[in-house]
């Protein structure tokens, strides 16, 4: 299909990427913040994802970014032109939406296309630009369909030629694959990101699915309460997370109260090193992995802090997720399938704790304690 | 859903059908037959009270008017309707309730109220804009707000106005493009459906005409029922045909494209349906 688009000229067509600064974005909503002065800067050609949890401002952000919604405060700067004030049919936005868009009454074809009649693009070069495009994500056998003649998934691929059609600055992701079933929205994904590079253009992806997030992204910014907790690459934000929300929104995370010393947690007689070795001593819950638990077979004498019975296995594929309750808290290791099925619900296992830093909680560890 | 439950849905849709049909029509038929009859006991049929109605200057001039202002309601109505129910629901959604209050409020406004509050102004409009029967579009276009108000609701409500016209947006379109080009095609039916039930409402409209002292086609039919009881029945059975005839020109020729397809699309699956039952 690559060689295809090179070959109608897509490649010489589309823009090169422009950067993207988002400064100091504030909205409010009534009482309520939604963006608290939000700072990123994306890179030309990069694809960020925001993450997080409903109401954390992920899609405020982009609306801000289309235009759809004004800032109380800060900039949008696109390739270096403040847009903070222009309607949304002035921004050079490409945008595709989490509910199927496409207008009900056109074509397939003429939906690609209108985004070029409004621009005054002649009939001739619309209707190259749009097969080109329908062939970009692989439906140029569908330009003459209407929207309910497609499947949710070949909507939203319309949908992204649709916003790509415009050759727009910067691509808009909100949520796009939410409403689609699990194997759809696996392939969907590829293809978005495929195309994006294909295009070169710089994307912004909202999402609430930290695996899309994670499988999708150059850089994940993941948000809270109207902030970046942390913007990285997905490897950085799933090993070395920098707060203890981002360790509990990204992945599985095992709480287990243990007590600060000089520069460690120690946990049912376990020493782990801490992610921050200044941290004040004193109670805290670490935060430990599924991947840093280990299980040994102590057989049914064995006793300590850190052996229990495995009460239930999750077989994820190739990994199993299995559940040892030590009594007074639950723990969760996830293991190669292989090595979990030694260990069917009923064993008595003795749990190791692999010495990787951990970040540890505070304010939970006191509630805890209390 | 078993055969025989299906044959007997069947038969209990055609009684209905042909119930309602007879409550429709047996009044219909009985207008046309009187206006038909002639002059004393055994005279055979005749069409002159038909014939009548084009030799009868004040009744074509009322037609006319009657007309004129169904054509002026209806398009006045979708000018002022349409832009306003997109752009609260878009943008103002804390005033839906308000516009509905004020579109519903004619409803429960007796028309013999409305008339003695409008006097005034129409009398100051005679005096010195003009006293033409058109200037009744005014009061029609108040008095069909909620009949049409209802329908272009019900319109809006059946398609994601928001996210079609943020879509639109961010391609380029400007707010008139989004109101013309996405968003009334997508409420086609309901339109239609609204301009309908204005050219209805306008074409039977009585009192307002009669307490204001226009002659509009219902008025020119009571005055005419007096002299001629024949050729106003037989203008009340016009008016009925019309309307009718407006109906099926309005729903077979003004539906869009993509219903046609949709509509093509289900045929289709029904056709196969039944080629699979009768294999």
């Amino acid at each position: 299909m690559t060689t295809a688009v090179a070959a109608a000229g897509l490649g010489t067509a589309t823009r090169a990427g422009v950067e993207v600064r988002l400064e100091n974005l504030r909205r409010r909503y009534g009482a309520v913040t939604a963006l608290d002065g939000l700072n990123l800067t994306m890179a030309p050609g990069e694809l960020v994802a925001l993450l997080g949890p409903s109401g954390c401002g992920k899609t405020t952000a982009l609306r801000l970014v289309a235009g759809l919604e004004q800032a109380d405060g800060g900039r949008v700067v696109v390739g270096g032109e403040d847009v903070t004030g222009q309607p949304t049919n002035k921004r050079d936005v490409g945008m595709v939406f989490q509910a199927y868009s496409l207008f009900p009454h056109m074509t397939a074809w003429q939906n690609v296309a209108f985004g070029l009649q409004m621009r005054k693009v002649d009939a001739s070069q619309r209707r190259r630009r749009a097969g080109e495009m329908l062939e970009l994500v692989g439906l140029s056998g569908f330009a003459d369909r209407f929207a309910h003649q497609l499947s949710g998934g070949q909507q939203q691929r319309v949908a992204l030629a649709r916003a790509l059609a415009i050759q727009p600055k910067v691509l808009l992701l909100d949520e796009p694959l939410s409403a689609l079933d699990a194997k759809v929205r696996a392939r969907l994904r590829d293809e978005i990101r495929r195309v994006q590079l294909e295009v070169g253009i710089t994307t912004l992806f909202v999402t609430h699915d930290q695996e899309e997030a994670l499988a999708i992204a150059d850089r994940v910014g993941v948000m809270n309460s109207g902030r970046i907790e942390q913007l990285g690459p997905p490897t950085a934000i799933y090993s070395r997370p920098a707060t203890p929300f981002v360790a509990e929104f990204v992945g599985l995370t095992n709480r287990l109260p243990g007590v600060v010393r000089s520069g460690s947690v120690e946990v049912r007689g376990a020493s782990i090193p801490l992610v921050q070795p200044d941290a004040a001593e004193g109670p805290a819950v670490a935060l430990v992995r599924p991947e840093a638990v280990t299980i040994a077979s102590d057989g049914e004498a064995a006793t300590g802090p850190l052996v229990g019975t495995v009460i239930a296995t999750a077989f994820l594929g190739a990994t199993s997720r299995v559940t040892v309750d030590l009594g007074d808290v639950s723990v969760l290791a996830q293991l190669p399938t292989s090595e979990a099925s030694a260990y069917p619900a009923g064993t008595r296992v003795r749990l190791a704790l692999r010495p990787d830093p951990v970040l540890i909680a505070r304010d939970e560890a006191k509630a805890e304690r209390a | 859903m078993s055969r025989n439950r299906r044959l007997k849905l069947q038969v209990f849709r055609v009684i209905v059908f042909l119930v309602l049909g007879a409550f429709f029509l047996v009044p219909i038929g009985a207008m046309f037959e009187f206006s038909t009859r002639g002059n004393g006991e055994n005279a055979p049929r005749t069409l002159a009270a038909w014939q009548t109605i084009f030799q009868t200057p004040d009744l074509v001039a009322a037609i006319l008017a009657s007309l004129a202002l169904a054509v002026i309601t209806s398009a006045g109505m979708l000018l002022l309707l349409v832009p306003t129910m997109i752009w609260v629901r878009l943008r103002l959604p804390g005033l839906s309730r308000v516009v509905e209050f004020l579109c519903l409020l004619p409803l429960t406004i007796p028309a013999i109220v409305l008339v003695a509050g409008l006097a005034p102004e129409y009398r100051w409009m005679n005096i010195n804009l003009s006293d033409s029967i058109l200037t009744l579009a005014f009061v029609y276009l108040i008095l069909v707000l909620p009949y049409t108000y209802r329908t272009l609701q019900t319109g809006l409500a059946a398609i994601d106005v928001k996210t079609l016209s943020e879509a639109a947006r961010s391609l380029g379109a400007g707010w008139g493009t989004v109101m013309g080009r996405i968003i009334v095609p997508n409420m086609w039916s309901a339109l239609l459906n609204a301009a309908l039930l204005s050219v209805a409402v306008v074409l039977g409209e009585f009192t307002i005409a009669n307490l204001l002292n226009y002659e509009n086609l219902q008025v020119a039919i009571a005055l005419l029922g007096r002299a001629n009881a024949g050729v106003s029945i037989a203008v009340a059975v016009a008016s009925l045909l019309f309307a009718f005839i407006l109906l099926v020109i309005l729903s077979f020729f003004g539906r869009p494209r993509s219903r046609v397809a949709r509509q093509a699309d289900e045929l289709a699956g029904f056709g196969r349906q039944l080629g699979g039952g009768l294999r």
